[in-house]
């Protein structure tokens, strides 16, 4: 008796929603990576024959900005915040090395371009950190202070050539045997720094801690204002990186060049398990999420639909899934 | 003596609780009336002919991003947030101008009529998903800020359609006085006669209630789903008068949202609401959007460039928010 109970105990497991929702919230990396394939899949049965080496070369391209720039928001959420300044600083980032390129080189505006993001994490950093400032509202008034000067530097500068570096355009656009984007020599380091960085280090470790639960970080010795004035400089760096390879890959300086990925942005953490209260997620499931996104706006694209259909089809399909992972991977 | 003092205190307590609830909460509103003030003499001082039409222009320009803020001021004391109200607006900004277009007058009231239970369902669909899916309110509205924009594409792709005669005639020059322009007017009546009764109902309180504690107001007795929801429809009512006083003084209807969304998250914290929910009132909000577009009438009236009239205007953001919560901190301490 004992050992049919045994039996059908071992067995249901696998047979009951239960079981399941138990390995997918163990294991969250498989319902996103099952919807990856799932949108794979869909993209070749659209057009078939469009996936290939080519198609996943363009598809990594595509996605690496938006998987930096969905890293910030994946750090900032850590620790309840957000970071909606990333648009403006990207933007920015790609704009002055454009303007300082034919002039000063392009070491020089990479340069600059890195100090003036890194200032704007800094006061975006004092004011969370510091003055403890809504994130969302020191993010967003930073933004319009940064895409302000920006404008005015455009005017200042409206003589000299904006053309992007040559360098920009190969990293940001081309691929090595049509497989593998260049990108990637500025994504895997980065991914690399902030996935160890989460785990093994105790900044990491820190980031999770204040995000979590703020009063036991700090009653255990956790100075969250420093923490959170480097995490916004980082975040703000990491926006420019993207920034610089958004020019690359599109060929354009413009101040509002990132702005369309600042939604997408958020969306992705959000889609790779990232929660917006803070202390759980990683980052390997934001780059999934914005592979997910990636395939996604491609997929719609190819199906012809117009611009307002695949708006509220790609609108649609990320409430279905933040509400499919908040199911599975919550526990009643 | 108590007999003496009540009918004054129940006064002070109905004038406090148009104001805001708290001594604190007035202080603020205060403090950003005085601003208001401030700026007002400032503008007379750089522009000595700045009277009527100065005024008329700032109740008209101020109109919209002023529901906006109402809208999600709403929300956002219900313990929400809602970041498609932008989007939302363009929906029934398009709408109502499509149908609108060419019709006659009575069938004008029906469409008006007609958006405003649309803005309502909206708002409901954002906060039942919010409450069903159970996933955070600013990740669904996020994602329904597409589906809206989408939609509104759809209605039409680009901006086009009419207005009635008395819908324009409605935010346009001044009633009685001069010196009061009918937005104004429209502005103090549709507040007067939606929000404040709903906030001295059981449904206020509950608002307020939820979005301080849900779970104590869940153990009160609150149905907190019901609550939030509702709050999210009278939230896309207002999104929808917006809309509409966007068609109404443009004559047609964009489908293309404008930055009305983070803008009303701005003046909302600038006004005295607590993003953490159930904290502060309408009224500072619209002073704070009165404020920001003061500010910007300023700046061109001192010729200072507009980006970098941006810039400042993101700086007056975040001194504003920091001075307030310093104050909050220091009061913290003490």
């Amino acid at each position: 008796m004992r050992g049919v109970a045994g039996t059908s105990g071992a067995r249901s497991p696998w047979l009951g929603t239960a079981a399941w929702r138990g390995l997918f919230s163990d294991r969250p990396m498989i319902p996103l990576l099952a919807l990856l394939a799932v949108l794979v899949v869909a993209s070749e049965i659209v057009r078939p024959g469009i996936v290939g080496p080519e198609w996943i070369g363009i598809m990594l391209r595509a996605a690496v900005p938006l998987a930096i720039l969905a890293g910030c928001q994946t750090l900032t959420m850590l620790t309840g915040g957000i970071d909606l300044s990333v648009g403006a600083v990207a933007s920015m980032a790609g704009f002055v090395v454009a303007s300082l390129a034919a002039g000063s080189g392009v070491p020089t505006g990479i340069v600059i371009a890195l100090v003036a993001a890194a200032l704007a994490g800094l006061v975006s950093g004092i004011g969370v950190g510091v003055f403890r400032v809504h994130p969302l509202i020191m993010t967003l008034g930073m933004s319009l202070v940064v895409l302000g000067l920006v404008n005015f530097w455009q005017l200042q500068t409206i003589t000299t050539s904006t053309g992007i570096p040559g360098e920009f355009r190969t990293v940001g656009s081309s691929t090595l045997a049509k497989i593998l984007p260049y990108s990637l020599v500025v994504f895997v380091p980065l991914a690399a720094i902030i996935l160890v960085g989460l785990r093994r280090t105790g900044y990491g470790r820190l980031l999770y801690a204040i995000g979590d639960n703020p009063v036991a970080a700090r009653l255990s010795g956790a100075r969250s204002w420093q923490i959170l004035i480097v995490l916004y400089v980082v975040s703000a760096l990491l926006a420019a990186a993207a920034g610089f390879l958004i020019s690359g890959l599109t060929n354009t300086a413009s101040v509002s060049l990132a702005d369309s990925y600042v939604l997408p942005s958020v969306a992705a953490a959000v889609i790779g398990g990232t929660s917006i209260m803070g202390g759980r997620g990683g980052f390997a499931g934001t780059i999934v999420g914005a592979l997910i996104l990636t395939v996604l706006s491609s997929l719609l694209t190819s199906l012809g639909y117009p611009e307002a259909v695949r708006q509220i089809l790609f609108g649609s399909i990320i409430v279905a899934v933040a509400a499919a992972y908040t199911r599975v991977t919550t526990e009643s | 003596m108590s007999a003496a003092t009540a009918p004054v205190d129940s006064g002070r307590v109905a004038l406090a609780g148009l104001l805001g609830s708290s001594a604190r909460r007035n202080a603020w509103i205060l403090g950003l009336l005085g601003f208001l003030a401030l700026l007002l003499v400032f503008t007379k001082l750089i522009q000595p002919n700045y009277g009527v039409p100065g005024i008329q222009g700032l109740a008209i320009s101020v109109l919209p991003l002023a529901l906006a803020a109402v809208a999600q001021a709403i929300v956002v004391i219900s313990g929400g947030i809602d970041l498609s109200i932008g989007s939302m607006m363009a929906l029934i900004s398009v709408v109502s101008a499509t149908l609108m277009a060419g019709q006659s007058e009575q069938f004008d009231v029906a469409v008006v009529v007609g958006v405003l239970v649309l803005g309502l369902l909206l708002g409901a669909v954002n906060g039942g998903l919010a409450v069903v899916t159970r996933v955070p309110d600013i990740v669904v509205t996020l994602a329904m800020s597409f589906v809206w924009a989408g939609c509104a594409l759809l209605v039409a792709d680009s901006p086009g359609g009419g207005a009635a005669q008395w819908l324009k005639d409605l935010v346009t020059g001044s009633i009685g006085n001069e010196w009061i322009p009918k937005p104004a007017v429209v502005l103090v009546a549709v507040v007067a006669l939606i929000w404040i009764p709903v906030r001295r109902s059981r449904l206020g309180l509950s608002i307020y209630g939820v979005g301080s504690d849900r779970l104590a107001a869940f153990r009160s007795g609150v149905s907190v789903g019901r609550t939030r929801i509702l709050a999210y429809a009278l939230m896309g009512l207002f999104a929808a008068l917006a809309g509409l006083s966007l068609t109404a003084s443009t004559g047609i209807g964009t489908p293309v949202p404008g930055p009305y969304t983070l803008m009303s998250v701005a003046a909302i914290v600038l006004g005295g609401v607590s993003l953490a929910g159930g904290r502060g009132g309408v009224f500072g909000p619209i002073v704070a959007v009165m404020i920001l577009q003061i500010i910007r009438t300023d700046m061109t009236f001192l010729d200072v460039d507009t980006n970098l009239a941006t810039v400042l205007q993101g700086l007056i953001l975040i001194g504003v928010v920091m001075i307030g919560s310093i104050v909050q901190i220091r009061r913290a301490r003490g």
